[in-house]
């Protein structure tokens, strides 16, 4: 879902905000930036330069750890994020034919979103839940034991 | 706060939870029963939330909400199961409790007194009713210290961890021992790092300890868990934040720190809501922050949190990153201990690690020197997973064996087949042949077959799991995760991952193995981190063990357990088929063909391993080889 003008405005006020507020304190760089990746849904080039200029610090800098970092993305994602997961409990199990049918339904690779903005995939290295092996979560919703087959209708119902 | 509310708090709580330990009422003014419900990640997601509202409702609607209690814990271990619910004072088992089944154990069992037979606890292996769960197989060789207070305690109310003799050992600490007598018995307890590589605690903590009070200096907590299947750390943190917070303030005490930081995986959500929550009541209870315990010391901490990097787990990295740059890691030395987080004097323990520590201050170290064996002393957490009967988190002597674990406490593999390996430490480790499986699980035993005791993940493997399959899975992991700093493990992971997709796509040539071997060689010896040093172990250990595999698939183009999909021949058994030609109808591709009543055949060039004939077949003479 794209942010609206009015929406970008009040957050970007919030960003400076927050990095008014702890910009002092040891290290303030990655949980500035987890504040605007969660609140914004990704690091735009803007916010990124907002962050570099109110620490003092190259936006190469932050860019930097913006690329190393799984968690930050510099593109927005869709409204409905499917982690499915790649860990070792689940892969044994049969994680990579899951992702594979989910990748084939949407028709997007993984980390890529569709292109109505609906759906982004990520895969994802161990949610933790490996007594539901193999597992996806769709926003917070988890799915346990799956097989390819169950995918098509647990999509529909997004 | 003083030891005497300490105390005080404890004389209060301890009667009214005393009976998830001893079964029995002892004081009647109190809850009569208590219902507790796991909350840990594995029971939340199979809908252990929505079974606490309908208790609630349920408690409500009967009339009897002044005498059960709700309680949401941490993880119980048995994760397969859940989500699991256990009743007080008679601690009776209910795995796999739906929505529907909460009304009957209110009625039936909490009112009506009896325990439900069709719902309580079944061994899988005997169909044998277990009520209680110190009954239950999974638990009997199990010996709970590092998640001694999981599954038993609200881990969102310190009075529970209070209750439970908790901050006791940080009291006695701050009031009663000197930072040397600490380390001394730290030293003496034998306890190493349960992160991995089994570095002495005490050892650690006298390295960092010089110049006390001279200089700043922090005490750090790796629950930057990355390890693919491994949830130990994650479990202590929902189910027991307190233990950890104790331990780091001692730690702290001990080096002369009077700041913490805990780096936690931003993928555990639950753990982190706990840890916050810890965190605050410690602080409003004076346990954290100025004069602790009227002493003098001063200790505080707060949460970084990752943001999705395997390599933050390593112990350089992981501090670069509570810097706020990219997590690369460093050349050691300079050890932590010297130049650690903003270039201070720093200990860094893993979370469980840090669970082991109240206990040992208060129960002594002649105590948890008498669990382990000679060089591994203590317990270890293990995440069981993979083709196992019992997924879930067990904590058992170190020395307990592999077969111990996967058969006896594990329930061993499912759907009758036969167990292959077994995989401990994750990408840095390797994997346990059937052929090793009575190795005792220490340090020591691990390393010397090839394998390691890494965090404690534990994925089991059966037939059907091919193991150069599972090797190129690990590369792939490190490839993925190497940040790129040093060339043996930027460059060098990929090269051996390019071999092992070459090996696994029918296209291995002669010379291939030698050459995964001197690669994975040298890029053990030469990389700058942890990370990288341990990347070709998966390959290394497979090779080990599972040569032969290899070889089928360079040599004859074949998986032998069935699993490369490029590697696959399905065929018909002419001694099976009838010649009924229903698989040649069903075929997608027309690449089978035949005489009615004679023995078909599949064209290997048309075929696309589809395994739709062999489905169709009803003689079942159609397999994959």
């Amino acid at each position: 879902m794209a942010l609206t003008p009015e929406q970008i405005a009040v957050k970007t006020e919030e960003l400076k905000a927050f990095i008014a507020e702890h910009k002092d304190m040891p290290g303030p760089l990655m949980p500035i930036m987890q504040f605007a990746q969660e609140s914004f849904g990704y690091l735009s080039l803007e916010n990124m330069i907002i962050i570099a200029d109110s620490l003092g610090i190259p936006v190469t800098e932050v860019y930097g750890v913006a690329t190393f970092y799984a968690q930050f993305s510099l593109t927005p994602k869709g409204d409905n994020i499917i982690s499915v997961c790649q860990g070792t409990a689940c892969y044994v199990k049969g994680g990579a034919q899951v992702l594979a049918r989910v990748e084939k339904e949407l028709g997007i690779t993984s980390n890529e979103t569709t292109e109505d903005g609906k759906f982004t995939i990520q895969d994802t290295r161990c949610l933790g839940c490996c007594g539901l092996a193999p597992v996806m979560t769709i926003n917070e919703d988890v799915y346990g034991k799956l097989t390819a087959d169950m995918i098509p209708a647990i999509l529909a119902k997004y | 706060m003083t030891l005497e509310e300490l105390k005080r708090i404890k004389a209060e709580t301890l009667p009214q939870i005393s009976m998830r330990h001893t079964h029995t009422v002892e004081n009647e003014t109190v809850y009569k029963h208590q219902v507790l419900i796991c909350g840990g990640t594995g029971c939340t997601s199979s809908g252990s939330n929505k079974l606490i509202d309908e208790f609630y409702a349920q408690i409500k609607a009967h009339g009897i909400d002044n005498e059960v209690q709700i309680v949401r814990t941490g993880c119980f271990g048995l994760c397969e199961l859940g989500p699991i619910v256990i009743v007080y004072p008679e601690g009776v088992f209910y795995a796999q409790c739906s929505i529907e089944n909460v009304k009957r154990i209110v009625e039936e069992h909490i009112i009506g007194g009896n325990v439900i037979d069709d719902l309580v606890y079944h061994e899988k292996t005997t169909g044998e009713v277990k009520e209680k769960l110190s009954d239950m197989q999974f638990y009997k060789k199990q010996n709970r210290v590092a998640l001694r207070n999981c599954g038993v305690v609200d881990p969102e109310k310190i009075e529970d961890y209070i209750a439970f003799d908790g901050y006791q050992a940080l009291a006695k600490v701050v009031n009663e021992m000197t930072p040397e007598q600490v380390i001394d018995v730290m030293l003496d307890s034998g306890l190493r790092g349960r992160g991995g590589a089994g570095f002495p605690t005490g050892l650690k903590w006298k390295f960092a300890s010089g110049n006390r009070g001279n200089v700043k200096k922090y005490v750090c907590c790796n629950g930057d868990e990355g390890d693919p299947g491994a949830f130990m750390d994650r479990s202590v943190l929902e189910g027991d934040p307190h233990s950890l917070i104790e331990a780091m303030a001692i730690a702290g005490y001990v080096i002369g720190a009077d700041q913490g930081y805990v780096y936690v995986r931003a993928e555990y959500p639950i753990a982190v809501k706990r840890l916050t929550i810890a965190i605050n009541e410690a602080r409003k209870m004076g346990l954290l922050g100025k004069n602790i315990f009227g002493s003098g010391f001063d200790f505080d901490m707060e949460i970084r949190l990752g943001a999705g990097a395997f390599v933050c787990g390593e112990e350089t990295a992981l501090m670069t990153s509570i810097e706020g740059h990219r997590g690369e890691p460093r050349p050691r030395p300079p050890f932590p201990a010297v130049k650690g987080v903003f270039g201070k004097p720093t200990v860094l323990n893993n979370v469980e690690t840090y669970a082991n520590i109240p206990q040992i201050i208060l129960n002594g170290a002649e105590w948890f020197k008498s669990i382990g064996t000679e060089k591994s002393k203590g317990t270890k957490v293990f995440a069981l997973g993979g083709k196992i009967v019992n997924t879930g988190l067990v904590e058992v002597p170190m020395g307990t064996t592999v077969r111990e674990i996967i058969f006896d406490i594990g329930g061993g593999i499912p759907n009758g087949k036969k167990f292959k390996a077994a995989q401990t430490g994750g990408p840095s480790g390797g994997c346990i042949p059937a052929s090793l499986l009575d190795t005792p699980v220490d340090y020591d035993s691990l390393m010397a077959i090839g394998s390691m005791m890494g965090s404690g993940g534990l994925i089991v493997m059966d037939e059907d799991n091919c193991m150069v399959d599972i090797a190129k899975f690990f590369l792939e992991f490190t490839v993925d995760e190497s940040c790129g700093k040093c060339t043996p493990c930027r460059e060098g992971t990929k090269r051996m991952l390019e071999i092992l997709t070459k090996i696994t796509d029918g296209k291995g040539e002669d010379g291939d193995i030698e050459k995964l071997e001197e690669l994975a060689n040298t890029i053990k010896t030469s990389s700058l981190c942890g990370l990288g040093q341990t990347a070709p172990n998966p390959v290394l250990s497979t090779l080990r063990y599972f040569r032969d595999e290899y070889e089928a698939h360079v040599y004859e183009k074949r998986c032998p357990a069935g699993c490369c999909k490029n590697l696959l021949q399905v065929v018909i058994d002419p001694d099976k088929c009838k010649g009924c030609s229903l698989c040649s109808k069903k075929c997608p591709v027309g690449a089978i063909s035949g005489q009615i009543k004679s023995p078909f055949v599949i064209d290997q060039s048309k075929c696309i391993k589809c395994g739709v004939c062999i489905s169709s077949c009803k003689f079942g003479a159609i397999y994959k080889k």
